[in-house]
């Protein structure tokens, strides 16, 4: 290890030591503790001390990332569409298709400021459309909701707002049923590792997968709690069409439904316990609103005269009456939590098309059992970790140096430490606010083919229940139409639905110029006429805390078994002639004229410093001592009072957990909930008080009922395509970080396997059917239906159950055999099977996790359709 | 003297591939001289992890075994290598780049099929347990990449004499995997029987319902060889079976079913059993 230098890193997949030697980086290992770092937390229960660890984990991603960052897929220069000419032909039909020239940073600057000021002569700056990847990278100053909005907002442009994309059906359903806006509709956690280790014994993972997931960023933090949970006879069972790999390590069940029909088992448990009369019946008459009348419903005595029964559930679902029966009684025997997605909420059949119904029915179940008493609740066992709540450090959604209190959380309480108004500023937004001109995401291909578009809610609606309910248009009232798109990352097309569209899009004459600013050539960066070479986190300074993103999951720190602080060191020089974010967008605001605005003169390290000055870090370490050392353990607190999540619900006090609401204004005197009644609502106010106005949305009624997918075995796009798709967030890589790019995971097994020279994504499929289709274990496989066709490597086995297939989601790679947008991807895109239709009339959100499906054996075509 | 040791639980892994993407981490693009060339950055699998399928729908589950250079105390690889390959007074097992260089055949000595051609620098490689870490006191964490890079703990390095191990042996009940082969590894396994044996399970119903504490006895050749109760699904599960025929006996509460089960390289899934 002669010469090398052990620097601090951090990732979407933990912190990390890096080790530099010669200005090249030699290995990435996970960060170790040593004697000077403070003791961590301990937890006594049934007569044993649990101890937090002293080291901390990565995630796979993070363990291959030197190959990411040394990739021949690194955009190493700026590079224009060869036959691209802004001041002639820009042939635009040729996006895709047509190959690209080096130019220099002066070049690329000139054309890009050229057009930007063109474009908001002609139309304004609402003309230029932009919107970043998520998780891309990790860093609070250098990250989306900080440099990005920092400088977007001082040039002006439109955004396309991000759908809550992980929370959808608790965004959409949930929070109708008990509020959490400002968690979009998940609940808080608080203090739960200690509730479950001493009350817990039985655990249900309902469409969780903590295994591979630890919630997010968490690498393998949650790992060791089941452990511990396994140690004290706690038993886990497993809800899921596919069998995970938290399922495979502990579970002693696994329970399989048809894909979209997880909430006609929810409805038979509540069926069992209402006919049993084994459900907390003083809760529900205190902490429910509409529970008998919702009673009636399930018991068969509502509008569809149908008992959810569990044989009926069998039906529906596949899993048999008797499996779902044991379940609920023991559930009802036993102190349960319920593991209800990744991280207490979030993820897995939320993102699906019966998510709205199925989450409301997870909050129905738990508040049958007296959620919030000790030893019931909604728990994944990947949050609750106790660590110091009341020490201050920012995730990075709270604004970094954008101070941006519109499109992130920075108005919480970071940008009023961060910025003093006299000698430093935010950078406020003007123009993507909720009367401005902003477009959804999921919609970008038809504001830009279509040229309008209508919807409900602006991305994430978080400040209250009704905020989702409002109408929006594309364009807004007076604003121009977009002309050019400054697209920042490139996955779209491995991560929206029926991504075909985000393709095709990219050929509308409407849209005259587009920008693409990333790291890799990946996805739809090949679509650009200009293309802005950016680097890693590993390239440039930077600061962040393990696991804390904040904003719409506060205070999720608490997934790490401790706080860890990093310095991100400028490990190397950018490669080639990449630049950080922050330094292009700097270039930029020199010849937009804004630059003294938008740097005060500042360096990324300088704003590091300020940062740094901003959070409680100070009161622990100096700069200089932090920057010498790379990193910061925050010690236990034991002064802190433990405060369970929902405790104080259940205790009808009022909320005593640090969460960031119910603001005071939305509950009466500080107690219940944020909903109308300030309790679970089986009927919802908010939903009831909007179909009074005339919103009446059969996929959302006002009361939770069983109504069943759309897009499932129930649905008429069945026949033709019988097979129904699980696409859940993928193992190995995090959306499309560590995915393709030459990196290390395409040799893992189980996320690619090589055929004849090429890397195919995997879709997995039960004996039957692959032996029904003559497909045998690795063959080269046609998913298809009316969306598109995506080529796959077939592995077949038991996984799944016959008549679900499974492949994940957030591939890097777009490689169409043909004409971009119009033929078969071998790439492994998925998501350009999966349904671009609204969840809802009104939920405006993206039901990727099911879709029906065609496979047959691949025979070498192309599959062009349109 | 001291030797290395890695100990694997099969239990504890679940194939994250933080080993195989460690390794891959330290040795592709780093030389390390007197160890090893660079990795190719594609086709090695220095950790090379197997996976198993047990048992059908839905009583299933997949086994994991990671297979590093077992490190073998008789290993093949030393005589094949005429004098490239040697074993270090630590036991550990190493290829001599110069030495070696051309030749191919070394891959086909080794029963574990641990060892790759690097086609590029024209040389047999393999896993070296990062040996040039270990040598290098300023390696804080002291142990392989692999085993540093476990998130549970399921992959451990031990530094021990051979008589310190053998009690761990003992007193774990550890494995090596094909000790047919007789090579002596120095990578030793725990919960082995999960890669190479199976299981037998179903769930027991009465009157339709599953029925928790049935007491089912699993005989072969006529003896009682392990007995359980049947958990509130009305399941069992016996694992850890070698090949043979064994008879499955349930008391459900007086009402009585024996049946026979052949295991023979898969494990079953008897599905319900209706009393």
């Amino acid at each position: 290890m002669e010469n090398e230098v052990r620097l601090t890193n951090s990732s979407t997949g933990g912190p990390v030591f890096v080790y530099v030697k010669d200005g090249k980086i030699v290995r990435i290992t996970p960060m170790d503790f040593d004697e000077t770092d403070p003791e961590g937390w301990k937890i006594e229960a049934r007569g044993r001390v649990f101890n937090a660890p002293r080291y901390t984990t990565i995630a796979p991603f993070t363990a291959g990332q030197k190959s990411m960052i040394y990739s021949d897929r690194r955009l190493l220069y700026p590079m224009k569409r060869v036959d691209f000419d802004p001041n002639g032909e820009r042939n635009i039909q040729n996006r895709g298709i047509s190959g690209y020239e080096r130019i220099s940073w002066e070049e690329a600057t000139d054309i890009v400021v050229n057009e930007i000021n063109r474009i908001k002569r002609e139309s304004g700056p609402a003309s230029i459309l932009s919107t970043p990847s998520s998780h891309h990278l990790w860093g609070n100053v250098g990250y989306r909701h900080s440099t990005y909005f920092r400088f977007m907002n001082l040039m002006g442009f439109t955004y396309a707002d991000h759908n809550p994309d992980s929370w959808e059906g608790w965004h959409w359903g949930g929070m109708h049923m008990w509020g959490f806006s400002w968690r979009l509709g998940c609940p808080e956690q608080y203090d739960l590792l200690e509730d479950g280790l001493k009350h817990a014994e039985m655990i249900v993972f309902w469409s969780s997968d903590p295994e591979v997931n630890s919630g997010i960023y968490a690498a393998y933090e949650s790992h060791i709690r089941r452990r511990w949970l396994d140690e004290l006879g706690v038993k886990m069972v497993f809800i899921d069409p596919f069998f995970n790999h938290s399922a495979n390590m502990w579970g002693m069940k696994w329970f399989s439904p048809k894909v979209g029909t997880d909430h006609a088992i929810s409805f038979a448990i509540a069926y069992t316990w209402l006919t049993e009369g084994t459900y907390d019946k003083e809760y529900v008459k205190t902490h429910a609103y509409g529970f008998e009348e919702w009673a009636d419903y399930v018991l068969g005595k509502g509008e569809d005269g149908i008992p959810k029964t569990c044989e009926w559930a069998e039906k529906e679902s596949g899993v048999p009456a008797c499996d779902i029966r044991a379940l609920a009684r023991e559930w009802a025997k036993k102190n349960t939590y319920l593991a209800a997605g990744g991280m207490g909420g979030w993820g897995g059949a939320c993102r699906a098309t019966h998510g709205i119904e199925w989450t409301r029915g997870m909050i129905a179940l738990a508040t049958m059992q007296g959620m919030g008493k000790p030893g019931s609740n909604i728990w994944s066992t990947t949050q609750g970790v106790p660590t110091d709540y009341e020490f201050y450090f920012p995730g990075y959604a709270e604004g970094g140096i954008s101070g941006d209190c519109e499109n992130s959380a920075a108005g919480f309480k970071f940008a009023w430490r961060m910025f003093d108004g006299k000698t430093t500023f935010p950078a406020p937004v003007k123009l993507n606010t909720e009367a401005g001109q902003h477009i959804p995401r999921l919609k970008i291909p038809e504001c830009i083919m279509d040229g309008k578009f209508e919807w409900y809610g602006k991305g994430f609606c978080g400040r209250s229940i009704e905020t989702q309910m409002h109408p929006y248009q594309y364009p807004a009232p007076g604003y121009g139409g977009i002309k050019m798109y400054w697209k920042y990352g490139g996955p779209h097309i491995g991560t929206m639905t029926a991504t075909n569209r985000y393709a095709k899009m990219y050929t509308s004459e409407s849209l005259e110029f587009v920008v693409s600013q990333s790291i890799w050539n990946e996805g739809e960066v090949m679509f650009a006429d200009i293309i802005l070479p950016a680097c890693t986190n590993y390239e440039r300074w930077d600061i962040s805390e393990f696991a804390n993103c904040s904003g719409y999951i506060p205070d999720n720190f608490q997934m790490a078994n401790n706080r860890v602080i990093s310095l991100q060191a400028k490990c190397i020089e950018p490669l080639g002639e990449s630049k950080s974010d922050y330094e292009i967008y700097a270039m930029f605001a020199k010849k937009l004229g804004i630059y003294d605005i938008f740097t005060e003169g500042k360096d990324e390290l300088a704003w590091v410093k300020q940062y740094y000055h901003a959070t409680d870090c100070p009161k622990l370490m100096s700069w200089d001592e932090f920057f010498k050392k790379g990193y910061l353990v925050v010690p236990d607190n034991p002064n802190r009072k433990k405060t369970p999540a929902l405790r104080w619900f259940a205790e009808d006090r009022e909320r005593d957990t640090p969460d960031w609401g119910p603001a005071p204004n939305q509950t009466v005197a500080l107690k219940g909930l944020q909903t109308t009644t300030g309790k679970i609502e089986f009927i919802s106010t908010s939903i009831k008080r909007f179909e009074d106005q005339g919103f009446v949305d059969e996929y959302r009624p006002s009361m939770h009922k069983y109504v069943p997918a759309w897009e499932s075995w129930h649905a008429e796009v069945a026949k033709k395509y019988p097979l129904g798709m699980l696409s859940p967030h993928p193992r190995f890589s995090m959306h499309t970080m560590g995915d393709a790019k030459d990196s290390f995971m395409m040799d893992i097994k189980d996320h690619r396997v090589l055929v004849d020279g090429w890397y195919y994504w995997i879709i997995r499929m039960n004996t039957v059917d692959a032996q029904a289709r003559g497909i045998k274990d690795g063959d080269l496989v046609r998913a298809y239906n009316d969306r598109g066709s995506v080529i796959l490597c077939a592995q077949v086995g038991e996984r799944v159950q016959p008549g679900t297939v499974h492949s994940y989601e957030s591939c890097a790679e777009y490689a169409p055999l043909g004409k971009p947008g119009c033929s078969a991807d071998r790439g492994g895109c998925v998501n350009i099977l999966t349904p671009d239709r609204y969840m809802s009339k009104y939920a405006c959100g993206m039901a990727p996790n099911s879709a029906q499906v065609e496979v047959e054996k691949w025979d070498g075509g192309i599959y062009e359709i349109y | 003297m001291k030797q290395w040791y890695l100990v694997i639980d099969v239990r504890w892994c679940h194939d994250c591939n933080n080993c195989f993407m460690s390794c891959k981490d330290e040795f592709v693009d780093n030389e390390w001289p007197g160890y090893t060339n660079a990795q190719p950055r594609h086709g090695h699998r220095w950790m090379n992890i197997e996976r198993r399928e047990r048992g059908r729908y839905s009583r299933n589950d997949y086994v994991y075994l990671p297979m590093p250079c077992q490190h073998c105390e008789n290993a093949p690889c030393i005589e094949a290598g005429k004098g490239a390959v040697t074993r270090r007074e630590d036991g550990i097992v190493m290829i001599d780049m110069e030495k070696a260089k051309g030749n191919k055949e070394l891959l086909k000595a080794c029963p574990y099929g641990a060892i790759y051609y690097n086609e590029e620098a024209d040389v047999p490689q393999k896993c070296t347990m990062c040996a040039h870490l270990l040598d290098d006191p300023d390696w804080v964490p002291g142990i392989p990449r692999c085993a540093h890079s476990c998130p549970t703990k399921a992959i451990k390095a031990y530094h021990l004499e051979p008589e310190e191990m053998e009690a761990m042996v003992k007193e774990e009940g550890l494995e090596v995997y094909k000790p047919e082969l007789g090579t002596k590894p120095h990578v030793y396994y725990k919960n082995l029987h999960r890669f190479t044996r199976n299981f037998v399970a179903a769930g027991v119903l009465v009157e339709g319902d599953c029925f928790e504490g049935a007491v089912i006895e699993l005989c072969k050749d006529g003896q009682v060889i392990e007995t359980q109760k049947t958990n509130f699904f009305g399941d069992f599960k016996f694992d850890g079976l070698e090949d043979g025929k064994y008879v499955i006996k349930i008391d459900a509460d007086g009402r009585k079913k024996e049946l026979e089960a052949q295991i023979a390289g898969q494990s079953l899934n008897l599905d319900f059993i209706n009393l």
